[in-house]
């Protein structure tokens, strides 16, 4: 047996954990800080975390078009809104209200709204794309505000927020934690689902179309199909955010439809980092959370979104890959 | 046939005499506004969504030059000067650093510039609508009806100053820079033609237009934090339907879609007469993407 | 730049010295060093991608230049935006002409023209001294530049560099797509601009006309200068020009 030199020092063994284990290692320590959350955090903050990851999940189906395939859109209004309105006749015909039927609707009105407007706007490039999106978002503002009867026109509708159920096994009403755990599993699952997306062939195309569109289309790819489908898919999930958010706030308004929820979304995506697809997770809390700031700092009538859009702009000139940004790459791979 | 006769004798033919008049005056002050969009996109590759908020914010100042002095066309000509240099510091702070990126992030920065605009009225003037009267409230005989002077001449002051600006472009000294900018920027800057400054020159005459159009139409709506909403809107289908970049046909659009507007306003209320103008969105959409008023599709 | 560099440099016209361009990761021009002197005409000789156009752009500060200098009259211009490059006196005329078809031929000139400093007086005897050389854009004055010949539209784009009385132009395969005739008018024009004081550095792939216009010759090949000798030395059959023109 040879003796092992005293000085030389002993081999550590460094075990170099592969980016798959690094990647869930990270989302679980998340995932428990926001199911741990709503135990500690007082009431005012835990509706304020849940609406986060609502409004999350809204800015994350706009960064499928704006990060992945390159389409800027200023429509997600829409789809929001009519998530909202859809959930909301839903529960409002429903006896006794139903808590799926209501997702369902909400994803139901999304997807019709997304499917008008894909046909319309996809035969357009860039800007045209954003503009027709805007203008779209605003002709569903202008029927919900004017269609009285159906929508509730300005005053928008109100019902209440159904159970939690599982067909005979489960029936709660929700508190605002377990509406909280309810939101963030709705949250995560999309999540991971848009995340197998992008990771998929069919996410691999709509990235090479973001990069250049013209190559994709004479490889011989059907692109406005692709786009179409994009658009539809980002739709449901904003359409699933609008439910989420007339179910926690038991209220359906014309608002949720007007372009500004549309521009808002747009800054949650650019402030967070597009395509990163948690960015724009980020990028909302950033948003709210400053909002939320300045208002204690100088009062409720502080126009917070003076500062907050010269941040904004500040932020599309110095970093334009937002605050995820830098983690982009590899939170794709 | 019945039907068809009873349809037409229901029409009240006076209404739509003053809806064709009205029809044209709100489609000269949209030609005006979406005059300064389609020049900025066409020469610069920019979609200016702060347009609107240029327009209210010249209607404000147009406001308190009124207070301070009563006259209303010092108002027009101090608020167009105001609003043009304020748009060319907005273009050298926001948009010249974004020269050369994805044209995309123009449209970001932009928007948020509307948002600071709109949100600074609001703080400053607060959100009730103040009120300027006409500088001329004659009437005048239009066949059988009287109708108010004021209207006409915005109407024609509009169409002055884009006609104005229209021979600038064609036979000015800088109009030719500008031309050749727009045609090959490359070769421009080769010619010593200094093409940043071109670019500030031409959001400032954008500018200066909204506000312009913001002053001349505020005595019929009164001014608010919001009224550019509104007007940016309609501006943007005009300028998709008469082809982007398109001066003669941003024009043309205007007058069209607010004349079809303006009649559907005898059957249905404004809030949903505006579907009209999404309705000739849509159908420029699938028939002719490239603009209506386009002659060869590009 | 070192003092001796920069003594050397005022000597010439133009000096450019090391320089380095990319697009995107090709690196396209790898340490070019060319001079101009004073009327000088200058040629650059290669093959098609070697660098050529490139080097004249990256002259006229249309392409950046991650490493190198460029010096004019001993004034460094490197990197400067083009619209300065162009007022300080470089013309350049390029290898598609470039002229602004949506322009008369007069509108064209006159984007040269409206300068600083410059009277009414000057620009009308330029323009005279434009139309003079080229009898054929005075009649087409008022047509657009989109509706002249080639030939025609390779006389304005030398015309328009001439409005802003530049010290050198940079000329850019003039005899490109041209028919015979027209090749000896350009040669006509290179040399009235010679007499005229102006320095040309020119690239062509014309070699007769070249040896004849030019005084001294640069080769060119994958992005940097090979070799460099008098025009005079050269004749068509010249081993050199086989080497690095021939296929």
């Amino acid at each position: 047996m040879t003796a092992t030199p005293i000085d030389k020092p002993m081999p550590l063994k460094t075990t170099k954990l592969s980016h798959t284990a690094v990647f869930w290692i990270g989302f679980a320590v998340v995932m428990a800080v926001l199911v741990v959350a709503p135990l500690v955090l007082p009431e005012f903050w835990r509706r304020f975390l849940t609406e986060i990851l609502i409004w999350g999940l809204l800015a994350m189906s706009s960064d499928l078009l704006i990060g992945y395939t390159g389409m800027v859109s200023f429509g997600h209004s829409a789809f929001f809104g009519l998530g909202a309105y859809g959930a909301a006749g839903a529960l409002l015909n429903s006896n006794p209200p139903n808590l799926w039927l209501a997702i369902l609707a909400g994803l139901g009105g999304a997807a019709g709204a997304a499917l008008f407007v894909a046909y319309f706007s996809t035969r357009l490039r860039d800007i045209y794309f954003a503009i027709t999106t805007l203008i779209f978002s605003q002709i569903f503002y202008v029927i919900i505000f004017t269609w009285t009867n159906v929508t509730g026109g300005e005053n928008g509708l109100i019902f209440s927020r159904p159970h939690f159920t599982i067909p005979f096994l489960v029936d709660m009403r929700f508190t605002s934690m377990t509406m909280h755990w309810f939101v963030l599993a709705m949250v995560t699952g999309s999540y991971l689902i848009l995340r197998r997306v992008t990771q998929s062939p069919f996410g691999m195309v709509l990235q090479s179309i973001r990069e250049n569109e013209a190559r994709t289309r004479a490889i011989g790819y059907p692109v406005q199909r692709y786009k179409i489908v994009a658009v539809m898919l980002s739709g449901l999930f904003a359409g699933l955010a609008g439910a989420l958010y007339g179910i926690q706030n038991q209220f359906a308004a014309p608002d949720f439809v007007f372009f500004v929820t549309s521009g808002d979304t747009v800054i949650f995506n650019v402030m967070g980092g597009i395509g990163t697809l948690v960015g724009p997770i980020v990028g909302a809390g950033f948003f709210q959370l400053l909002r939320e700031l300045l208002a204690r700092l100088f009062g409720d009538q502080f126009p917070y979104l003076i500062p907050l859009g010269l941040i904004f702009i500040a932020m599309i000139i110095f970093l334009p890959q937002g605050l995820l940004g830098f983690a982009r790459r590899w939170l794709n791979r | 046939m019945h039907t068809l006769a009873a349809f037409f004798a229901s029409i009240p033919f006076d209404q739509i005499l003053i809806q064709t008049v009205n029809g044209i005056v709100t489609g000269m002050i949209l030609a005006l506004v979406a005059s300064g969009l389609t020049l900025i996109f066409g020469i610069m590759d920019v979609v200016n969504f702060a347009h609107g908020e240029l327009f209210m914010l010249g209607a404000y100042i147009g406001v308190i030059v009124i207070a301070a002095t009563g006259s209303f066309w010092l108002a027009l000509v101090v608020s167009s000067l105001t609003i043009a240099i304020l748009g060319a510091a907005l273009q050298i702070v926001a948009l010249r650093p974004l020269i050369g990126r994805d044209p995309l992030t123009t449209i970001l920065a932009t928007f948020g510039m509307s948002l600071v605009l709109q949100n600074f009225a609001l703080w400053q003037f607060g959100p009730t609508a103040r009120r300027i009267g006409e500088p001329i409230t004659a009437n005048f005989q239009l066949f059988y009806l009287t109708y108010p002077w004021y209207r006409l001449l915005i109407a024609v002051l509009s169409a002055a100053i884009i006609g104005g600006f229209w021979l600038f472009l064609k036979y000015g000294k800088y109009g030719v820079w500008i031309r050749a900018t727009t045609q090959d920027r490359v070769m421009a800057q080769a010619m010593g033609i200094p093409v940043p400054l071109v670019y500030t020159g031409v959001f400032a005459i954008g500018a200066a237009m909204a506000a312009a159009s913001g002053v001349l139409f505020a005595p019929l709506s009164g001014v608010y934090h919001t009224m550019g909403l509104d007007w940016v809107l309609r501006a943007f289908i005009v300028v998709v339907v008469g082809g982007m970049g398109n001066l003669l046909g941003s024009v043309a659009a205007a007058i069209f879609i607010s004349l079809l507007e303006a009649y559907a306003s005898l059957w249905v209320s404004p809030a949903q007469a505006v579907i009209v103008s999404f309705v000739v969105l849509i159908v420029t959409l699938l028939v002719r993407p490239t603009g209506l008023f386009v002659p060869t599709p590009k | 730049m070192s003092a001796a560099e920069q003594v050397a440099a005022a000597e010439h016209l133009v000096a450019v010295e090391g320089l380095h361009t990319y697009y995107g990761k090709s690196h396209i021009l790898d340490g070019v060093s060319l001079n101009v002197g004073r009327g000088e005409v200058v040629a650059l000789i290669g093959r098609n991608g070697v660098g050529k156009s490139t080097t004249l752009k990256s002259i006229m500060g249309l392409v950046p230049a991650t490493a190198g200098t460029v010096v004019l009259d001993g004034t460094p211009i490197t990197n400067l935006p083009p619209h300065k490059i162009a007022r300080l006196g470089i013309g350049y005329v390029p290898e598609d002409r470039r002229i602004f078809r949506a322009l008369t031929v007069m509108e064209n000139l006159r984007t040269g023209l409206d300068r600083h400093g410059v009277t009414d007086e000057r620009k009308r005897a330029l323009l005279d001294k434009g139309f003079t050389f080229f009898p054929r854009l005075a009649e087409r004055r008022s047509q657009a530049g989109g509706t002249l010949s080639g030939g025609e539209q390779q006389m304005l784009a030398i015309a328009r560099a001439m409005m802003l009385e530049p010290k050198i132009i940079l000329l850019d395969e003039p005899t490109e797509g041209l028919m015979p005739r027209m090749v000896s008018q350009i040669s006509q024009i290179i040399e009235v601009l010679h007499k005229e004081g102006v320095a040309i550095l020119l690239v062509e792939q014309n070699v007769p006309l070249t040896l004849a216009s030019s005084q001294r010759v640069y080769f060119m090949e994958k992005g940097a200068i090979r070799h460099h000798c008098m025009a005079s030395d050269l004749d068509v059959h010249h081993p050199l020009i086989k080497q690095y023109l021939g296929v």
